[in-house]
């Protein structure tokens, strides 16, 4: 009883989810088929699927997405790693706060994306002016909620470290972190978007592979399958790394209740 | 562990004023002695408290634990039972409770320590609960637990029964007067229920406010154990209210 209540509320939530994309393929499939949508931009579904069927099936669909996911990780390990880092220093010590907020308030408008060409010019078209983009794409939100996080701990909490003399080391590992660890998680999150949009933004503009390639290739080439299998997977994964964090956030801070 | 408590001012800055809570505030407290402290809300109990445990420091004044001045910075071995409950959400009850332990302990005597002081606030079976599940009243008693299992030689106690059933209350107070029996601790409580004031105290304290002064003394030479409803516990209740009464005429 209790179970069929819970397989309902989850059939129930899924077709509110998909009921407006659902309608807006129906709406495609009889607008490209009926040509009141132009081929050239929108291609129909059975030859957008039969073409992306066909790059499944040669390979070259998995190579793109490998050499996509595989910047995404490399950059937003090192992007995570510095965010945490310096906004660990920056959320404990006032000095380096004051040091960093005009510095930052200057920096951090600046998108990512933006500063492509620069890092082409400097580091040069290779991986590492890709990364690098992803890099700083994900640092900026980890960054700003580490110190958020960092510098906000309840005083009535750090009171109870004082009372029972605890050293600043276990204040730091008992309190202050734990406290920290909701604004952390969002961070991260909004940084794993960030480097999804980074890496085909990044490979928009230069690369030869990845799924940012499949779209820039697909315009050149008057594709527009291949162009739409590339916006199609940006979505369809950027959804899936979401849901991926959000369920991996739910099990990090267990102790707020629904959290989201 | 004696404490005195000379002549405390504490004056906050409120906007671009200022607002006095604590005046001219003198109690000495000797070694293994209960003092009780009542007061209407807002005197300033739980600031005299925050100053005693060096939490927060007094505007002019002084406190002195045994014979020595205290500032700020030095350790006090005072406990503090918080009128919030002030748990830590993400740590079990159990990783709540230890969190008081200050001796050095090995894993098992620190184990033994935590299941005895969850039994006596009658947590048993809710170690692996976090704070979000546990009722307010449930909260409460771990803070209290958390602080006993420190064993100080002083402790102050804010409110510390308040948020608990009548029945719950009572077994606490036994259980608190107890380790103070065993310990001699010295213990400062702070509460709005006057029975408990003398139920506990070996003096009551009448705070009145705005500013917070130190009304009345009122000893309690009662044996122990004490008994609610006996004519002398009576007499000195009706003592007691009479602060309160005048008070809120004039
Ligand atoms: N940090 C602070 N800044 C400004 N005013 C404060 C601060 N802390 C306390 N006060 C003021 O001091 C007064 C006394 O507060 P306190 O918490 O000591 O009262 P209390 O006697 O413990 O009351 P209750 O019984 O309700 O707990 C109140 O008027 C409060 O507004
Ligand atoms: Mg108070």
């Amino acid at each position: 009883m209790n179970t069929d209540f819970g397989l309902n509320k989850h059939l129930k939530s899924f077709l509110y989810a998909i009921w407006i994309p659902a309608i807006l393929v129906i709406l495609w499939t009889i607008g490209s088929n009926t040509r009141v949508l132009n081929n050239s931009i929108f291609p129909t579904p059975q030859k957008l699927f039969g073409a992306w069927y066909e790059m499944i099936i040669s390979g070259k669909y998995l190579t793109h997405v490998i050499s996509s996911f595989s910047r995404v990780i490399k950059g937003f390990f090192v992007g995570s790693i510095l965010g945490i880092t310096l906004g660990t220093i920056i959320g404990l010590f006032s000095s380096a706060k004051k040091s960093t907020v005009a510095l930052i308030g200057m920096l951090r408008p600046i998108p990512a994306i933006a500063l492509i060409p620069l890092f082409i010019l400097s580091l040069g078209i290779g991986e590492t002016s890709k990364v690098a983009v992803i890099v700083l794409g994900s640092f900026w939100p980890i960054l700003i909620n580490t110190i958020a996080g960092l510098s906000t701990t309840d005083s009535k909490l750090l009171e109870v470290g004082t009372i029972f003399d605890k050293s600043k080391r276990q204040v730091l590992f008992n309190i202050i972190f734990p406290s920290a660890a909701p604004y952390i998680f969002t961070g991260l999150r909004l940084g794993v978007s960030s480097s999804w949009t980074c890496v085909v933004a990044a490979e928009m503009i230069a690369a030869s592979s990845g799924i940012g390639y499949l779209i820039s290739y697909g315009r050149e080439m008057a594709q527009p399958a291949t162009l739409f299998i590339g916006v199609f997977s940006m979505g369809l994964y950027g959804l899936l790394i979401e849901l991926l964090v959000i369920n991996l956030q739910k099990k990090a801070i267990y102790w707020i209740p629904n959290s989201k | 562990m004696s404490i005195e408590i000379r002549n405390v001012k504490k004056v906050f800055p409120i906007k671009n004023s200022t607002i006095e809570v604590l005046k001219n505030v003198d109690l000495k407290i000797s070694d293994g002695e209960i003092l009780s402290i009542v007061g209407g809300s807002g005197c300033g109990k739980s600031t005299l408290l925050r100053i005693i445990s060096g939490l927060d420091n007094a505007t002019d004044g002084e406190v002195i634990i045994d014979g020595k001045k205290v500032d700020g910075s030095s350790k006090k071995d005072i406990g503090v039972v918080f009128q919030e409950p002030r748990l830590f959400p993400w740590s079990t009850v159990e990783k709540n409770i230890e969190f008081g332990i200050t001796d050095k302990l090995t894993k098992e005597e620190k184990k033994e320590r935590v299941k005895y002081y969850i039994d006596l606030v009658g947590l048993t079976g809710f170690e692996k609960a976090l704070p979000h599940q546990l009722s307010g009243g449930m909260q409460q008693r771990v803070n209290i637990a958390r602080s006993l299992i420190n064993e100080p030689k002083a402790l102050l106690l804010d409110e510390p029964f308040g948020a608990l059933d009548a029945f719950t209350k009572i077994n606490l107070q036994n259980e608190v007067l107890k380790i103070w029996e065993q310990k001699k601790t010295t213990l400062i409580i702070v509460t709005h229920d006057i029975d408990e004031a003398i139920y506990m105290g070996n003096r009551v304290v009448v705070m009145s406010s705005k500013p917070g002064v130190v009304k009345k003394e009122i000893p309690v030479e009662l044996p122990r154990k004490r008994n609610r409803t006996g004519t002398d516990f009576a007499y000195i209740r009706r003592k007691i209210y009479k602060e309160f009464f005048e008070e809120t005429e004039v």
